[in-house]
């Protein structure tokens, strides 16, 4: 979707983690996982994304490491590509183009130079049957290579890459379908077929969902619809196969798989249980529940030190093989949002529904769950059709300290429960803290809340289905003589028994808007008098929206067929289009209104200012369908967007959230600039967990090479290597006995380590040194090799205290105090 | 992997009167001792040297009592007629008192005859002081006048009749003894001074005066009457501080305590208010009829009110030595270093840690929640001693059980006694605890159906109940919007409306 004019829609935040089963490295350092279209590198003790292999055009269907090299990885995507990197360093080897969207991919060491995959039958696209091939990867030294060489191995497989797998060392493949078990062994070319009734006696349902072979003996483990696990034995004959049940999951097995001694198989479902059961002893099993949503991979490492279960709410856990859990890899979760977007204040995150009961607090700088607040605060049971508490509405105070939450259950049947929660933010815990509950705060559903954005008081206002909107206000009670205030209703207003819908303050807090069907009133807030109304038939307000700023005396309306803008001090209708706007949202930092508009399928986006009725902005199909949510995230450092057609992109972004869940936002030419530029900058070595003081560390460390590589030239001026390490060195590598005595070489020694100012450059003249030392304001990046003059530039400061040269000696001196903590770190680096 | 988060006991907010710190102090003693005296208790005063006598005039009789004795330390029975207004002399030696018969006498507190007797008032002398230097003494009476006796040589020195209805409240300064106020039923108020010669300010209460009280720095008057309690700055030339009206009867006495100043005020509507500095009613004594006369010791140690029947009800302050006794007697626990012991050492640099988890602290029922034995934790729920002590514990258990979608398994198969306990505490909770409706089905079994029968009747009322609200609201809110159109109108609180119990009895 990129266009001329230098903006573009991109996405961000979160792709899903959790997609296919991820793969831990043979160190059990690294673990990889298919993240959209990338595959992403996460250090398992960290936490922390190392490196992001980018390059598949589509969707990443699989990643399995290379069962010849264990530091390289297979990646296969729906671009039909199969593509072979070195995840160490980040670099992509080989591309293998086979043509047709790939689904899974499987590798053995028996099989050296065959991968299989899952495509489709037949040649034509969309079809509902899978097979699996063998494709040969020929051994060429291009890079890109086309591999064309495929032989069908199973026919009529699932998609799911769950629901096949390779036996022993790759001597069989097993595959489940339905109700049927299919068995290939690669020796024999023979295929087996165990199929199972449709209904047991007790009306189980006997359906296969995932199957897993054992790594050393011939037995394969199956789950099933009803929770059932089997283990299959003597499969490689027709009629005396055996088989024997486990259960324990109650809903479907999601997942199985067996540790890589096969002591253990580890099996997971809905439950968010993750299972081990003995191998050797049948019915002893141990259990780490409550892992989060339901578990749909579990992966263990190549020397089984680490376990992954791959959530549905795009999560990781990587849990050490004692059962305890050592780390959680947390995506954006994107379940149901029912909450607005909203950004925190304080920690500007995006904030919206997280797990159930959550909300989740996403930091879009850093694409990482900053974290999860339980509103809810109940045990969530992990079970289907279960009707639990939901968060269903959320707001912010303006300064971010208070946060008001609504909870409901029981939507589809008639008996509602809900309850508004207010919450503190405690600066000491630097958390969100429940401070009151009002439970069954309206008598029906909350539709919509806002606080108040004047500083004096602290003000909320819900509307809900029962025609009534209430007034919460903040006090102290003077009878209770409580510590804490708490929150209580101020005031009941309706209006001619209408569902108010929405409601919104003007800026500076003193007019209250509130929308019943299709009229909009307005009451002050002080008085909770009713100023007037404004209507403007037909159809009920869908939005409404005060100016910001200078058209603080502007208010939008949207209905199914207009926009209205109402000018205020006249009370009177100042223009309006006839548009669909499914969405409107102001900016808070500037006049800017973004108004959505769905189209013929797609949706249009329009920036205006109420002031105005020309829009600044407007781009036809930012996305396919309709646009959810959206809101205006306040940027760190304004933009200096010449353009005057982006200028509305200069304060803040606008993120927002689309049919399908995606979170998108637009960016700038000159933005795409800099992240570029930032990339090379973080280029880092791989051997080293990215951490701040690495980054710190490392960054300097790789210039001083690269210093040292590049320039014979400037060897002269280059700091030679601290003298301390060459004493020192002698001092190690002498035999003891013929050393001196410790005391006559301890002055030595230490005078050694000392950074001397009265070196080797003490004859130069000063005005060098002050031509040497300007040089060094150009090329800042190179202070760390320049320590040594400094010193000397400190002195000559000292001593010429002219009022001209004083500014550039105070300059100097500040550039001395700021590089004095790096130099020792040079210092260590390089000794 | 998360922990288990426990079941959310929902504790409703007590309603009520709320703990303060004055209610803690003016709760604080014993019960009232009860001592019967002829007839209506008029005046109650304490010695204000220890040990605190104090003098109770009642019908005909002066008598004085002991701050610890039941029986009368000393009585005066010289008086043909009622007796009015015994008080005591600055230094507790003297006593004066008026009488219907129009007489006022002075007895010494060590004798038993009266050493004078101040002749002159026509009719009844319903209140006598002496002034602050002890020679004299201050009379008012049914006669509109107020008169000044001279104790040595008994003859009157002042008379002054301003008023225009019996003077029934007088007080004297204690700062200055030239100054003293009256009360009267003429509605007003009037400050003496006796080198004047006559009044020197009046303050209108406007309704019939039954007692003044002067504050001790003397800045601040107290009148009250009716049902209305005034405060007066004397500083600001009589000008009114607060009208205070608690009572719902008349005011007829009021005293201060030592510690603090609070102002309290006895009334016919049988209440003694304890008022805090900002004219806040803190405190509230409840007593069997209408209060006359109200009397706080020195040191706040007691209580002495007076009522219409004859009653004398005092209250003592609690020991706070009883107190200290019973924290004595508590078992003492191990000492601090016990439970710090080896938690407060430091990792050397090559120790390897072993990181202790802490294990987490569950109640039975969430126990048993958590390994979803959801029929068992329903019996620990429903155990007598949780039943009977934390119902919300109860009631908390069965929601839970109820969003899990497992009430109807919680409740298969029970047999008679528990389901009959399980309806018994339906029975006493229904209305105040239960909102949440509740699918039960059960066997039959005649104890079960009665129990069941009662449910529903008293859902049935509760549903009237609720209904009778909703209309009583209805008529509130029009009665409010008619009164205030444009002005500030707070909602009134919408009671919760319960969703009805649903029952299914099979």
């Amino acid at each position: 979707m990129v266009e001329e004019s230098g903006i573009r829609v991109v996405r961000c935040g979160g792709n899903k983690i959790s997609f296919r089963a991820p793969i831990i490295s043979k160190d059990s350092r690294f673990l990889l996982c298919a993240s959209g279209d990338l595959v992403k590198v996460f250090s398992t003790s960290t936490e922390e994304c190392v490196h992001v292999l980018e390059g598949h055009t589509g969707q990443v269907t699989g990643v399995i490491l290379n069962p010849t090299n264990h530091l390289q990885v297979y990646s296969c995507s729906a671009d039909g590509t199969i593509r072979l990197w070195d995840f160490i360093d980040g670099i992509l080897i080989k591309i293998f183009v086979c043509g047709w969207p790939i689904f899974s991919i499987y590798v053995s060491e028996k099989h050296v130079g065959i991968a299989f995959i899952t495509i489709h039958m037949e040649s034509k696209k969309h079809g509902e049957n899978f097979q699996l091939v063998a494709l040969h990867l020929p051994k060429v030294p291009e890079q890109e290579v086309e591999a064309r060489e495929m032989s069908a191995v199973l026919c009529n497989i699932s998609s799911n890459p769950g629901s096949t797998a390779m036996g022993r060392g790759g001597e069989y493949v097993a595959s489940v379908m339905g109700r049927q078990l299919t068995v290939y062994f690669f020796k024999k070319l023979k295929t087996y077929r165990f199929s199972l009734k449709a209904t047991d006696k007790k009306g189980a349902k006997n359906a296969f969902t995932c199957v897993a072979c054992h790594p050393k003996d011939d037995c394969i483990a199956t789950g099933h619809e009803d929770g059932k696990i089997r283990l299959w034995r003597n499969f490689n004959q027709k009629k005396e196969y055996t088989y024997s049940t486990q259960h324990w999951h109650h809903d479907a097995v999601g997942t199985l798989c067996f540790t890589t001694e096969g002591m253990h198989l580890l099996s997971g479902g809905v439950e968010s249980v993750l299972v081990q059961w003995h191998c050797e002893e049948v019915n002893k099993k141990d259990f780490l529940p409550r892992l989060g949503g339901a578990i749909s991979h579990i992966c263990v490492s190549p020397d089984g030190q680490m376990y992954s279960t791959s959530h549905l709410d795009n999560k990781i856990n990587i849990i050490h093989c004692s059962l305890k859990l050592s780390a959680v890899i947390q995506g954006l979760v994107k379940g149901n949002i029912w909450t607005d977007l909203m950004i925190d204040p304080r920690t500007r995150a995006l904030v919206m529904n997280g797990r159930p009961g959550h909300l989740q607090f996403y930091s879009l700088q850093q694409d990482k769950q900053l974290y999860s607040l339980d509103i809810v605060q109940q045990e969530y049971i992990n079970q289907e059709g279960l009707d639990q508490f939901e968060v269903m509405r959320a707001a912010f105070s303006v300064g971010g300290t208070w946060l008001a939450t609504v909870e409901e259950r029981g939507r589809c049947t008639s008996d509602l429960e809900s309850s508004l929660k207010l919450w503190v933010y405690n600066e000491k815990a630097q958390s969100f803290e429940l401070n009151t509950t009002i439970t069954a705060a309206h008598q029906d559903r909350i539709m919509h809340m806002c606080f108040s954005p004047s500083t004096e008081t602290t003000m909320l206002v819900t509307t809900a289905w029962d025609n009534q909107f209430k007034v919460w206000l903040l006090g102290l009670d003077s009878d209770t003589q409580k510590e804490h205030a708490s929150w209580s209703c101020d005031y009941v207003g309706s209006y001619h028994g209408l569902q108010p819908t929405n409601c919104c303050f003007s800026s500076d807090g003193s007019l209250l808007a509130v929308s019943f069907k299709e009229v909009v009133t307005i009451w002050s807030s002080d008085t909770w008098e009713l100023l007037t109304t404004l209507c403007q038939p037909p159809g009920p307000i869908r939005e409404l929206c005060f100016g910001r700023l200078s058209c603080s005396k502007y208010l939008l309306g949207t209905t199914a067929k207009n926009l209205f803008c109402w000018n205020l001090l006249t009370c009177s209708l100042e223009w309006s289009t006839p548009m669909d706007v499914c969405l409107l949202r102001s900016d808070p930092l500037s006049e800017n209104v973004v108004a959505f508009s769905l189209h013929s399928g797609n949706t249009d986006l329009f920036v205006f200012r109420p002031s105005e009725p020309r829009p600044l902005f407007t781009q036809k199909a930012v996305c396919g369908g309709k646009v959810q949510r959206c809101v205006f995230s306040p940027r760190e450092e304004p933009l200096d967007s010449c353009d005057e057609r982006f200028q509305w992109l200069n304060r803040s972004r606008l993120y927002f959230l689309t049919e399908l869940m995606e979170l998108l936002t637009f960016s700038t030419k000159a933005e795409d600039e800099r992240i570029l530029n930032s990339r090379k900058q973080l280029l880092v070595d791989d051997s080293v967990a990215v951490t701040p003081f690495y980054l710190l560390l490392g960054k300097h460390r790789q210039q001083q090479e690269e210093k040292q590589n590049s320039g014979v030239s400037q060897a002269a001026d280059r700091v030679q290597p601290p003298q301390a390490s060459v004493a020192i060195k002698e001092l190690l590598h002498t035999p003891a006995h013929v050393l001196p005595a410790a005391s006559f070489l301890c002055s030595m020694f230490v005078n050694s380590l000392l950074i001397s100012n009265t070196g080797s450059r003490e004859g130069k003249e000063p005005a060098e040194q002050v031509e040497e030392s300007e040089k060094e304001e150009d090329d800042s990046e190179e202070e760390m090799e320049t320590h040594d003059y400094e010193q000397e530039v400190r002195t000559q400061g000292s001593v010429e205290e002219a009022p001209p040269l004083l500014s550039k000696a105070e300059e100097k001196e500040l550039r001395r105090v700021r590089k004095t903590d790096f130099s020792w770190v040079t210092n260590l680096a390089s000794s | 992997m998360a922990s288990f988060k426990p079941v959310k006991v929902q504790t409703i907010p007590k309603l009520g009167e709320r703990v303060t710190e004055d209610t803690l102090y003016w709760k604080n003693y014993k019960a009232p001792v009860q001592i019967k005296e002829f007839a209506a208790v008029t005046k109650i005063e304490f010695s204000p040297l220890p040990p605190h006598n104090y003098v109770v005039t009642a019908s005909t009789r002066i008598q004085v009592y002991g701050p610890h004795s039941l029986e009368p330390v000393r009585t005066f029975t010289r008086f043909h007629d009622a007796a009015y207004g015994g008080s005591f002399r600055g230094d507790g030696k003297l006593l004066v008192a008026g009488s219907e018969e129009g007489l006022i006498r002075l007895f010494d507190t060590g004798g038993r005859v009266a050493l004078r007797q101040f002749t002159g008032h026509s009719k009844a002398v319903h209140v006598t002081s002496f002034l602050s230097d002890g020679y004299r003494v201050l009379s008012g009476s049914d006669d509109l006048s107020s008169r000044v006796w001279d104790v040595a040589s008994g003859t009157e020195l002042n008379s002054y009749t301003e008023h225009t209805d019996y003077i029934r409240a007088a007080a004297a300064s204690k700062l200055n003894p030239d100054l003293y106020v009256t009360g009267s039923y003429d509605h007003t108020v009037k400050l003496f001074d006796v080198r004047v010669g006559g009044s020197v300010m009046t303050m209108q209460h406007g309704h019939p005066v039954e007692s003044v009280l002067l504050y001790p720095s003397e800045a601040l008057l107290v009148s009250t009457g009716g049902r209305y309690v005034k405060v007066w700055d004397l500083l600001k030339g009589g000008q009114q501080l607060v009208s205070l009206k608690n009572h719902h009867k008349t005011v007829t006495c009021a005293c201060l305590s030592t510690t603090d100043n609070k102002l309290l005020t006895g009334s016919l509507d049988r209440h003694v208010k304890v008022y805090n500095s900002s004219y806040k009613v803190v405190h509230n004594f409840d007593y069997a009829t209408s209060i006359l006369s109200l009397a706080v010791a020195p040191d706040d140690k007691v209580i002495a009110v007076g009522m219409t029947n004859g009653v004398l009800s005092v209250r003592h302050r609690k020991h706070t030595e009883e107190k200290q006794e019973v924290l004595g007697k508590r078992r003492r626990n191990p000492a601090y270093r016990v439970f710090i012991k080896g938690k407060n050492y430091v990792p050397k640099q090559d120790d390897f840690l072993v990181s202790k988890t802490v294990k987490q602290h569950l109640q039975k029922h969430d126990r048993q929640l958590k390994c979803f034995q959801v029929s068992k934790a329903l019996d620990t729920a429903l155990e007598i001693w949780r039943r009977f002590h934390k119902p919300e514990v109860t009631v908390a258990v069965m929601t839970e059980l109820n969003r899990r979608g497992t009430l109807k398994n919680a409740l298969a198969g029970r047999d008679e006694q528990s389901l009959t306990t399980l309806l018994n505490f339906l029975i006493k909770y229904v209305l105040t605890l239960l909102n949440v409706a509740l699918m039960i089905r059960l066997g039959d079994s005649p104890v079960i159906e009665r129990l069941l029968q009662r449910l529903m009747e008293l859902l049935g009322r509760e549903a009237e109940l609720q209904q009778e609200l909703l209309q009583v609201l209805g008529i509130l809110d029009t009665l409010f919007a008619s009164l205030t159109p444009r002005k500030e109108v707070t909602g009134p609180a919408v009671p919760p409306i319960m969703q009805g119990s649903q029952l299914q009895a099979a």
